[in-house]
């Protein structure tokens, strides 16, 4: 199967269950949103996936092949993660340079016309870049490889808003002219969302979604009213949680939507990404 | 684009093409914005938009010109007015009943406040 394909992955951290048996499939061509609060196992899920630990369980297939130490096929993935691997005295144009040696599709020109379109100066050290532009040079190194799979671990942090729009835009550029796997991890999720084709959450170390961003948005809605209304139109139906303004009440739910059967002095309205997300993902 | 609006985005895309068209930004003939472009401008999955010109298509608004892109069907902009007053009722005349039933106004009320939106 094409794709990665992580199977039963399960990894502890003395007594903290980071994963429990996580299995995923990633296709190919497809943008995921991989969401998640801190701690829930994201980075844990993707450093497996990535090689750079070791699961004490199951495996991750790319293309159908083992990952564990195989360079071929951990070479088909490229992950930019917030944590920064490079050497600090590196020039950008030494990095774009040195990467082409690990990913012989990279597009140094491509990367070129991304860092003038970004006003990033390659010829500075990553050392001196600030964090929104430490991002930047990452990001651009990513989009550049041309690897089958591309991973994004907090792709925005520190970029102002311009440059988060950029960033997107160029995104979606890139993937329509040549598509591949990317996935996204972050948690600016209202910004990711448009962008975003298909949601995978994770908690406490369990994937608790996996379906398609309008799949899973056709679902979610709130029902606002009187406390006692909202209370009986719920009482049959999968609550997520509840806010309360006085004697107001809003509840949010997950579940097919019958709007015939909404009582008057309901208001139903759709949650968005974020709010759905926050209600899935609460304590 | 509104992410936070009720409808799906692909429904939303459709409808914005239908606007240009309506508003004599795409003539019939002419070529509207292709998919990347569309995706790009609203920061989009190309999936979505696609999935929003492919309505377009299913209801006779566009056509595929082989290797050049998607163009504005002849009787088009006819075409969408048709459509747009038949979900007039459905849009505006239901909910406009429903809220005014909240507030208490009569029906003689609001026919007069219609009147008062016409002479504006």
């Amino acid at each position: 199967m094409s794709g990665i394909e992580v199977r039963n992955a399960t990894k502890n951290f003395g007594n903290v269950h980071a994963l429990s048996d996580v299995t995923v499939h990633f296709e190919e061509n497809k943008i995921y949103g991989l969401l998640g609060r801190n701690g829930a196992g994201k980075s844990t899920l993707l450093n497996v996936i990535t090689g750079r630990i070791f699961a004490d369980g199951g495996e991750v297939l790319v293309d159908g092949e083992p990952s564990l130490e195989n360079d071929q096929a951990l070479g088909k993935i490229y992950m930019m993660s917030e944590k920064n691997y490079y050497p600090e005295s590196m020039k950008i144009r030494d990095v774009f340079a040195w990467t082409k040696e690990f990913y012989p599709d990279f597009d140094t020109a491509y990367a070129v016309r991304l860092a003038e379109r970004f006003e990033l100066n390659i010829d500075k050290k990553v050392r001196s870049l600030s964090t929104g532009y430490s991002s930047i040079f990452k990001l651009i190194t990513a989009l550049s490889t041309n690897a089958r799979y591309i991973i994004l671990d907090e792709p925005v942090l520190g970029l102002d808003a311009n440059h988060r729009d950029l960033f997107y835009k160029i995104l979606i550029e890139k993937y329509s002219e040549n598509p591949s796997t990317v996935i996204i991890s972050t948690h600016l999720i209202e910004e990711a969302a448009g962008v975003i084709e298909h949601v995978i959450i994770i908690k406490d170390g369990k994937v608790i979604r996996d379906e398609s961003r309008e799949e899973l948005m056709a679902k979610g809605y709130t029902a606002t009213g009187a406390a006692g209304a909202v209370d009986q139109f719920t009482a049959d139906k999968n609550l997520l949680g509840t806010d309360i303004l006085g004697g107001l009440k809003t509840a949010y739910i997950l579940g097919k939507l019958d709007r015939a059967a909404v009582p008057d002095g309901i208001e139903i309205s759709k949650m968005d990404l974020q709010r759905l997300f926050i209600q899935l993902t609460n304590a | 684009m509104n992410l936070e609006d009720e409808r799906p985005i692909f429904l939303q895309i459709a409808e914005q093409m239908e606007d240009g068209i309506l508003s004599g930004a795409f003539p019939e003939e002419t070529q509207i914005p292709s998919t990347t472009e569309i995706s790009v401008n609203y920061k989009i999955n190309p999936a979505t938009a696609l999935k929003g010109i492919n309505l377009l298509v299913d209801g006779g608004i566009v056509y595929k010109k082989r290797g050049l892109g998607m163009f504005v069907n002849t009787g088009a902009e006819k075409t969408i007015r048709g459509k747009r007053k038949e979900e007039f009722f459905e849009n505006y005349i239901t909910k406009l009943a429903g809220e005014a039933k909240k507030l208490g106004l009569t029906q003689e009320e609001i026919i007069s406040m219609i009147e008062r939106g016409f002479s504006k």
